[in-house]
């Protein structure tokens, strides 16, 4: 289904003038998680998570790639040097820990649960029904973890989740609260509403990277805290979101 | 990188699961498939136009489109019509199990049915013509010379296409089923450990495949008994 192409999202850093080779960062993205990071109809990768590595990229004046990698195969493949840096929103989680580090955090998420609009669902009350969420998400896991008297369906992209959710395979999603508002708004999600408060509302999302490759995650940690501080940051999450969602 | 094989031995009971789903789908697609070829496979067979003509489209789609497009088309793009979510076949639609059996039986029908046709045409004509000089009626015909043949003669080429459903099975995972794949892919999603559980889960599927192999093996021996030896 979805074109594993790369994608040469800018080569940012090469300014005229700039004789000296600049370091070259190469970062990985799911490309299907709007609007965090998606293909446009022109085959170009954008969003959220894209803007901020190519900010990052100009702030450390290095020369980046982004390509694309379907998400249950992500972790393995920056640890097969596939790429050195995810910018994916992935949450930082102990069994992610485990295989990768992560940078600080660049948004904070919360999971809330997403359902047809004047249905009676209740995140309190979710005993027989069917439930879905993207595979290897923290909304998968904590369904997993959370839920044990309803079904529960996995995904491989948020998209066909959300299909399923339409058609009323599913009672109810969970996902990240902001993936959810951006269906919420489009044409395909104007049935459907949150339900409940977040289920979960501490979520770091951060860079992840090899395990020990402190060298990269400084630098990603020192432009992180430049854009934060130079305004760059609020300009991308305001081109997105009505509301900060950095803390 | 090293291995860690107590992984695997823990998620054990799981891909058995996922592995008990895969033989489930490939035998029942695999019955069904043949019984709706081997009409389709006569059919296409015949000389005449009318006849053939519907069971040459037929086959054209399914053989000219991945198993994947058809499964996503199946699953997510019928349940996109309000008038099939109210229709009498949405509680069988709706689950995600009926709509791979669905797709596969009718996908590998199509590849059978074109073996059984190459089998059917490549009946040696004399014993055809033994059957006409004889007097036997066009059905008696087919029935008890053309078909018992043109089996032998399809055979290995069906026992491919099993192992061919066996693998394509891996699909179902994409529309949330967790046979073996979706499973595998599921604990790995838990356990970040691709290389382990994707070598179990291969070796689950290579003995599925060796046992179909011996399967094919016994019943290609048992229908050739009488060339072997009268006594």
């Amino acid at each position: 289904m979805r074109l594993k192409a790369l994608i040469v999202a800018t080569v940012m850093a090469a300014v005229a003038g700039n004789a000296y080779a600049a370091d070259i960062i190469r970062f990985g993205t799911e490309g299907a998680y709007p609007p965090f990071n998606q293909i446009d109809a022109s085959g170009k990768l954008t969003g959220f998570d894209v803007d901020i590595a190519n900010a990052l990229c100009v702030q450390l004046k290095a020369e980046c790639t982004i390509v694309t990698q379907d998400w249950d195969g992500i972790i393995p493949a920056l640890n097969g040097k596939k790429f050195d840096a995810l910018v994916a929103s992935m949450s930082i989680t102990p069994e992610r820990q485990q295989a990768v580090d992560f940078t600080d955090p660049y948004y904070t998420n919360k999971l809330q649960f997403v359902a047809a609009k004047g249905s009676d669902f209740s995140p309190v009350k979710l005993k027989g029904l069917v439930l879905g969420a993207q595979r290897a998400t923290i909304a998968g896991t904590w369904l997993e973890e959370h839920v044990k008297d309803a079904e529960i369906k996995l995904y491989d992209t948020q998209d066909n989740a959300y299909l399923d959710l339409s058609s009323g395979r599913l009672d109810a999603i969970l996902a990240d609260k902001f993936v959810n508002w951006d269906w919420l708004k489009s044409d395909g999600g104007k049935d459907f509403e949150f339900k409940g408060e977040p289920v979960f509302d501490n979520d770091k999302v951060a860079i992840a990277v090899r395990k020990g490759d402190d060298a990269l995650r400084q630098k990603l940690n020192g432009a992180l805290k430049a854009i934060v501080a130079n305004g760059t940051y609020k300009k991308i999450n305001d081109k997105y979101f009505p509301f900060n969602i950095y803390q | 990188m090293s291995l860690d094989l107590d992984v695997a031995v823990t998620y054990l009971p799981k891909l058995l699961d996922g592995a008990r789903l895969t033989v489930q789908l490939v035998v029942f697609s695999g019955l069904i498939g043949l019984i709706l070829a081997v009409p389709l496979g006569i059919a296409r067979s015949s000389e005449r136009l009318w006849v053939k003509g519907g069971p040459w489209a037929y086959i054209f789609f399914f053989r000219g489109t991945p198993l994947m497009v058809q499964l996503f088309l199946v699953y997510y793009g019928l349940s996109q019509f309000p008038a099939v979510r109210h229709s009498a076949l949405w509680p069988f639609l709706r689950d995600p199990y009926w709509c791979a059996l669905l797709t596969m039986a009718l996908h590998t029908a199509a590849y059978i049915a074109e073996i059984l046709r190459g089998a059917i045409q490549a009946v040696p004509r004399g014993e055809v013509e033994a059957g006409v000089a004889l007097g036997m009626k066009h059905g008696v015909i087919l029935r008890r010379i053309v078909l018992p043949r043109a089996v032998r003669i399809a055979l290995p080429a069906y026992s491919n296409e099993v192992i061919l459903m066996l693998k394509g099975s891996a699909l179902a995972s994409t529309i949330t089923l967790l046979e073996l794949t979706g499973m595998a892919r599921t604990i790995i999603a838990k356990t970040y450990m691709p290389v382990e559980i994707f070598l179990a889960a291969g070796a689950f599927y290579l003995a599925i495949s060796y046992v179909i192999v011996r399967l094919f093996k016994l019943l290609e021996w048992h229908l050739a008994r009488h060339l072997r030896h009268r006594g």
